[in-house]
């Protein structure tokens, strides 16, 4: 275990930007900081951001957030909060602002026998077992969903193959969505949400992974290029549990994951994982949160994204929190993000909060990088194209999260779909 | 038989004090079959001209030209160039995250060829060429340099000299930071290829030591950018014992023409 003098130390923005022009705070952790981040935070508080905007409660800490079922205990957005102040809200469609009564994505699961799939009402008594909405959207898709679905790994079922949920778009009403997913004592199970079509739709999945559980969920953007997607993905780990969790958005022209892990018993560990490749006027956010307020859990970030194109634009935010209580805690964050091209954007913002001194590892990495001209060169001088190039570095980058996904066919449909990308722009 | 015809090359690299010339009139004609050792101390430029000959975007040909059986070289893309028949063994060879050794080299093979090398043979030809340069197998599930040491990286770039069969190696100090065992085998790898008698090879080094092994017919030696005295592997011994400090820089161009005149004599 590692002492660390400090009681808590809030470790916040880097400061040189890797790419100039990168002006946001965080985005851009030098590689050589990046590497060297590994080591226990201590020493002094670091200095805050400043945020301009100043409404709402910037910066505080993440432990302070409201929490709650009612939209009406949330205000409406302005931009100037701290968890929206990246997002455009006018893009949004209205899962902010309006009834969110338009069509859901109709949900179709292909599951093996052993696992229970329910249709339900919203006075389920599984409903909140999970998540409690943590921002406006989410509260807006809670107060409005009509029915959810629940699916169930029973205790000690080993489930072979996934189970596959199948959301598909019904159009651009503005809609809500819920989904339970409930990986009972001791089962094993894979879980993927594989979201396609058009749709606007705000949407709450909870999952509950008890006690000596082992679930992952891979949740999958390939919308339309139309689609407007706010997600939180909200989950609570029991005693020695193992959560895998991989995001992966390709598609939309708004996507919003708040992945959130929280622990509720000893020995449980978490990884989150997430691919974004965005290209042109496509925004990609992902803001996640692990709660560490148990002794001894473990858990383990890796986002990457790739950009292209004018104004793509990718978010990332990683919160990490360690509570007074959970000594014994070991947590490692990193975001890498690649830019292809110019006139994209990325943000990049790990924020690492430590109330205890008795942990035995915590670090962040941050870095964003161009596609490096001497990459290009070494490349080149053995025979390969430009663009074959390009092709086989952005490849290489992304392979390091669709190896995490474990299930053959999911992996070779992101790699083509990967492909695609890179092959829609030709630069 | 192919012929590499360099001719009174001048290159400039931008720097933040402004444009400073480098090259100041380089001739050089390598043919098939032939071996050439360009000789110089540090910072004479010897590695400009290997990167101007790949193509690195950094340096600015200023005037001369580079031309491979007729084909002007200059106008070619980086890749064009190696396609063409020319490779590069940098002095300092890239790392390349995310690719790994394998996915590299049969890319490069097949735009190389043209087409995609037959799976079994080629992963037998990979296999057989990494073991002779002491090479674990290992390192093709290894990205592209990443964490190799020096002397790893030297002989992942003879590897691919081996399987790519350039027309033209340009070898720039392939030999520096190697042990005497690992020289023997970065070597005997250049002798091997070179033995095939389609390649003709421009062999960069600071030390005669490389020359025990690998035996040029031309001896150039190189100082602030000119190549100041021609001869043929004696030339190389007498460096071996008097070092570059008879060329004071600067003093070299005058007696040049002498220099050459009487090696090519
Ligand atoms: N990237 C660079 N920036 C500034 N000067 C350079 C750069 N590359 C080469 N030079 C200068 O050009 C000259 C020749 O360098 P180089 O070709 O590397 O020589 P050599 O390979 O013979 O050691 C040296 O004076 C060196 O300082
Ligand atoms: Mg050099």
């Amino acid at each position: 275990m590692t002492d660390i003098t400090t009681e808590k130390a809030r470790i916040g923005a880097p400061s040189q930007p890797f790419i100039n022009g990168f002006t946001e705070e965080g985005e851009s952790l030098s590689p050589v900081n990046a590497a060297a981040s590994k080591s226990p935070l201590a020493g002094e508080a670091v200095k805050r951001h400043s945020h301009g905007g100043g409404v709402g409660i910037p910066d505080s800490s993440r432990a302070g957030r409201l929490t709650s079922y009612k939209l009406a205990d949330f205000k409406p957005l302005t931009g100037m909060e701290e968890d929206w102040r990246f997002t455009p809200l006018k893009r949004l469609r209205g899962l902010h602002t309006e009834v969110l009564n338009g069509a859901a994505p109709t949900v179709s699961v292909t599951a093996p026998d052993s696992v229970t799939v329910e249709t339900v009402g919203r006075d389920d008594r599984r409903i909140g077992s999970a998540a409690i909405p943590e921002d406006r959207v989410s509260a807006n898709a809670w107060e409005n969903f009509t029915e959810a679905t629940v699916i169930t790994v029973p205790a000690e079922v080993q489930v072979d193959g996934e189970v596959s949920v199948l959301l598909t778009g019904q159009g651009t009403g503005a809609s809500a969505q819920h989904v339970v997913i409930i990986a009972e004592k001791f089962s094993k199970s894979v879980v993927v949400l594989d979201h396609q079509g058009t749709a606007v739709v705000a949407e709450n999945i909870e999952i509950l992974v008890e006690d000596g559980a082992q679930l992952t969920v891979i949740s999958l953007q390939e919308w339309n290029d139309d689609a407007v997607h706010a997600s939180s993905q909200q989950a609570r780990l029991g005693r020695d549990a193992k959560f895998k969790h991989i995001v992966v958005s390709l598609g939309g022209d708004l996507v919003r994951v708040t992945p959130s892990a929280r622990f509720t018993g000893p020995g449980a560990e978490v990884e989150l994982f997430g691919l974004y490749f965005a290209d042109a006027g496509q925004h990609l956010e992902q803001r996640l949160f692990v709660d560490h307020s148990v002794a001894n859990c473990k858990s383990n970030v890796l986002y990457k994204g790739a950009l292209q194109g004018r104004n793509a634009h990718t978010v990332w935010v990683g919160d990490v929190l360690i509570r007074k209580e959970a000594e014994g805690t070991d947590t490692y964050e990193a975001n890498r993000n690649l830019v292809l091209t110019d006139g994209a954007r990325a943000d990049s913002v790990p924020n690492l909060e430590i109330e205890t001194g008795l942990i035995a590892g915590a670090g962040h990495a941050s870095a964003t990088g161009r596609f490096d001209d001497q990459h290009l060169f070494y490349l080149m001088a053995r025979g390969i194209p430009e663009e074959v190039a390009r092709r086989l570095v952005v490849r290489g980058f992304l392979n390091e999260i669709i190896q995490q996904i474990k299930v053959p066919a999911i992996e070779e449909r992101l790699t083509a779909a990967v492909e695609r990308e890179l092959a829609a722009t030709n630069h | 038989m192919s012929t590499l015809e360099i001719k009174d090359l001048h290159v400039s690299i931008d720097t933040e004090q402004g444009t400073k010339e480098i090259l100041k009139g380089v001739s050089l004609t390598i043919r098939t079959g032939e071996t050439h050792a360009i000789m110089g101390p540090n910072g004479s430029g010897k590695s400009t001209l290997a990167s101007t000959i790949a193509g690195h975007p950094r340096y600015n040909v200023t005037s001369g030209t580079i031309t491979l059986d007729g084909e002007d070289v200059l106008a070619m893309t980086v890749d064009e160039r190696a396609r063409a028949g020319l490779f590069l063994a940098m002095q300092y060879p890239v790392e390349v995250p995310g690719v790994s050794m394998t996915n590299f080299l049969r890319t490069a093979k097949t735009a190389i060829d043209g087409e995609a090398p037959k799976l079994r043979t080629w992963t037998k030809d990979v296999k057989a060429a990494m073991a002779q340069l002491r090479i674990d197998a290992d390192f093709t599930q290894r990205n592209v340099n990443e964490g190799f040491s020096g002397g790893e990286k030297k002989r992942v770039e003879i590897l691919q000299l081996e399987l790519f069969k350039p027309k033209f190696a340009i070898l720039d100090e392939t030999d520096s930071g190697l042990d005497v065992d690992a020289l023997k085998v970065v070597s005997e790898g250049v002798n091997r290829a070179h033995a095939e008698g389609n390649m003709g090879t421009l062999l960069i080094t600071h030390y005669t030591r490389i020359l025990r092994y690998i035996k040029p017919e031309f001896v150039h030696v190189f100082v602030d950018g000119q190549v100041v005295e021609e001869g043929g592997p004696e030339l190389a011994d007498r460096l071996e014992e008097e070092g570059y400090d008879r060329y004071a820089t600067g003093a070299g161009a005058a007696t040049i023409a002498a220099a050459s005149a009487a090696a090519q004599a």
